[in-house]
């Protein structure tokens, strides 16, 4: 499936590993959070980097005193209407101090990209089928937030101009 | 009352005044370049997104959304578009292009909601870019009128002016509006989201009935803060709103809130669209539960990230700024005059008029309910009058009310008798703010796809039966709010009668509630027996009303009567007879 970055069509190199199937030693794994609990034990020595992957159920909370062992972590939306990721994302962020590749992956549209981008999500793995364009498009659709969100380029809220404006002198 | 406090000011215009604005006008929010972007972004967002769908990238399933999201609606016989109308407060250029467009678009009318939105039901798909482009040359919209994200929020119509006002609720309500528009976290909730807000002890704004509901107050120490009630809210599962916070310090404002969407967004119900409001969360985990996630969430979200810098609401305060009001005397001669030798007009004051904080003024309240008429609707005509009696009297400013009127917020009292005069000549003089005529009532069956039956006919019969303006008046306050089903749009479950249309084998029928109270003492209504026809319904409201009438102690409200001798006696009149 496609990987969008920053914006762009990108290269995967990550692997993702169904239950159930060998986990490569020599190359970045994305395995399942219920591998994970299962078989936490088996990854103990390994070098090369992991990934775990959330289901939308899964919360934040559940993945957090392990974080330090993930490079990335994927979060899964079923439908795009479920909008429980975003909130992952952001507490893996903001309350974990999370500094990992976070991957949205499942049903997300390209219209949801500036949202996830927002809450702290790095990746996207966009739907099979999905047009590409309205991807790269997405980021530069709306141009103005109002509120602080996460990501190193998110802009001034505009509730802060406020701090700027003559308004607050006069 | 300090001198200073009524300044002759014009206002803070802002970056964005419009050219043809009148000098002098109430605090309203003006727009800068970067919201009129955003609108734009919007919009032009919109239209792109109507061309994926169009060439089947996007599914119907994953476009509906996004087309609620834009306020765009498909109802029984056509589109309905809801625009936004932020806490209720229009200029009258905005009123006159609400007008425009429906002369324009729709069939010469307009329909004010409960949320104190606009609608237009009879709009055409292919017409909406065109509205869209026209509504944001007045910088208006329909963002967020739908969807599950966080709605416009809605506050007292009469904020700002009323003389009971502790904290003035519009910038709060601005700042709230800001801070949810396009969240990032909070645009995919499981389930609409609905904030009001209120500053005065007397609610007007049905505090407990909304997803968040929000009393601004101020401590010993003339501090702002907050208290949160949660978890309010009607439906099919009527649920009270239960207090959260006492006090919630005014720099943490939008914190706090941002902590009940993040536990909400994660915890609240996806699997049945009917138990996913925040109301079901609250009642299932049990309001100390959810208290103690959102007191953790709260607790931990970084500052000052999330602080609301005493500096930022200073520049929202500054934009609504007192108008220029005069400093008069606080009775006016001319008025009393006018009410001593004009009946109808003595009684409009006594119903329509509300205290203004500052000496000779009054607010004014227009109904919109006129006896056997539509409950919000108004005409295209009507709307361009209004529209120049706002400029002429009350500094180029409506509002619009929860109980779907509209509001005049500063009028001289020396003006008063020639505002009624013009008002009774475009048939909105109507005496029954509060009264039994002053129906809430959703569209009902007439338009939704949702609705088991008709209210607004209902509504007309009821406003028609009690139309004697001196019966109405002697009745006193007395609320009925009408639904055309469950989901309770008109609000039913808080009416003092309560109209609750239902589908049986067919047949429209309606199922009367009484007791119900939408104020902070508020209560949902009590069922009183089966329900009824269109006709059985109107002579069981007659009969309750003289119950009432027969037992009422000097003085004594409706509800407060209900309340005093219970509902037995209300049944059984109405019941006794079949």
């Amino acid at each position: 499936m496609p990987l969008i970055e920053d914006g762009r069509p990108a290269e995967d190199s990550w692997t993702s590993v169904p239950d159930g199937e060998p986990v490569p030693g020599d190359i970045p794994a994305i395995i399942s959070f219920e591998r994970w609990q299962a078989e936490r034990d088996s990854f103990a020595g390994r070098n090369t980097k992991l990934g775990v992957r959330l289901k939308g159920g899964t919360l934040a909370p559940a993945i957090a005193e392990d974080l330090d062992r993930f490079a990335l972590v994927a979060v899964e939306f079923p439908k795009f209407r479920d909008g429980r990721g975003f909130s992952t994302a952001r507490e893996l962020r903001e309350r974990y101090g999370y500094e990992g590749e976070i991957r949205a992956v499942g049903h997300v549209l390209p219209d949801q990209y500036l949202f996830l981008k927002r809450t702290g999500f790095t990746s996207v793995e966009a739907p099979e089928g999905t047009n590409l364009e309205s991807w790269v498009n997405a980021l530069s659709e709306v141009s103005v937030v109002y509120q602080p969100g996460l990501g190193k380029d998110d802009p001034n809220p505009l509730i802060n101009r406020w701090l700027k404006s003559e308004a607050v002198q006069g | 009352m300090t001198a200073t406090a009524f300044r002759a000011d014009p206002g803070i215009p802002g970056p964005g005044t419009f050219g043809s604005e009148p000098d002098d006008h109430a605090g309203i929010y003006r727009y800068d370049d970067l919201d009129r972007r955003f609108v734009a972004e919007r919009v032009e967002q919109f239209s792109k997104q109507v061309t994926r769908r169009l060439a089947g990238e996007l599914t119907e399933d994953e476009f509906k959304p996004l087309r609620l999201m834009n306020g765009l609606y498909l109802q029984l016989h056509a589109y309905m578009l809801r625009i936004a109308v932020p806490y209720g407060v229009l200029t009258t250029t905005q009123f006159r292009k609400l007008s425009e467009i429906g002369r324009k678009y729709d069939k010469g009318y307009g329909h004010f909601t409960t949320r104190q939105n606009l609608q237009f039901n009879w709009i055409k798909l292919e017409d909406t870019p065109a509205i869209l482009g026209e509504l944001a040359e007045v910088d208006m919209h329909a963002l967020q009128t739908s969807g599950n994200c966080v709605r416009n929020v809605t506050t007292d119509q009469f904020v700002g002016a009323s003389a009971d006002e502790i904290v003035d609720g519009r910038v709060y309500a601005e700042i709230l509006r800001q801070w949810t528009i396009a969240h990032p976290e909070f645009t995919y909730l499981p389930r609409k989201f609905k904030i009001a807000i209120m500053g005065s002890d007397s609610d007007r704004a049905a505090i407990r009935t909304h997803d968040v509901g929000v009393i601004a107050k101020r401590n010993e120490a003339g501090e702002t803060g907050f208290t949160f009630y949660v978890g309010g809210g009607l439906g099919r599962s009527p649920f009270v709103g239960k207090l959260v916070r006492e006090w919630v310090p005014e720099q943490d404002f939008a914190a706090y809130l941002e902590a009940i969407l993040r536990v909400y967004n994660q915890y609240g119900r996806r699997d049945n669209i009917y138990k996913a409001r925040i109301k079901i969360l609250v009642h299932q985990l049990g309001i100390d539960k959810f208290k103690a996630e959102v007191e953790e969430e709260f607790a931990r979200l970084p500052r000052p990230k999330f602080t609301l810098a005493p500096e930022i609401v200073e520049g929202i305060r500054a934009r609504f700024a007192s108008p220029g009001l005069e400093r008069l005397p606080a009775e006016s001669a001319e008025f009393e005059r006018s009410k001593a030798e004009n009946v109808e007009f003595a009684r409009w004051s006594t119903v329509n008029l509300a205290a203004h904080k500052a000496p000779g003024y009054a607010i004014v309240s227009v109904s919109l309910k006129p006896a056997g008429g539509i409950p919000g609707d108004i005409t295209s005509e009507q709307m361009d009058t209004l529209a120049d009696l706002a400029d002429r009297y009350s500094f180029g400013e409506i509002r619009v009310t929860h109980a779907q009127n509209l509001v005049l917020a500063h009028v001289r009292k020396d003006d008063l008798f020639d505002l009624w005069r013009q008002l009774d000549a475009i048939g909105l003089a109507t005496a029954n703010i509060g009264l039994i005529g002053d129906i809430i009532a959703c569209p009902g069956l007439d338009y939704c796809a949702l609705a088991n039956a008709r209210s607004i006919p209902l509504a007309q019969a009821i406003s028609a039966r009690f139309a004697d303006p001196a019966r109405q008046q002697a009745i006193g306050e007395l609320g009925i709010k009408i639904s055309g089903c469950i989901n309770a749009c008109g609000h039913h479950h808080v009416g003092h009668i309560g109209i609750l249309g239902v589908d049986k084998r067919g047949e429209e029928r309606y199922q009367i509630t009484i007791g119900g109270d939408a104020t902070l003492t508020t209560a949902i209504g009590d069922i009183i027996g089966p329900a009824v026809t269109e006709e059985a319904a109107v002579d069981a409201i007659d009969t309750m009303v003289e119950i009432y009438l027969a037992n009422r102690t000097e003085g004594e409200r409706f509800l407060d009567t209900i309340r005093r001798i219970g509902h037995g006696p209300f049944k059984e009149s109405i019941y006794a007879a079949d």
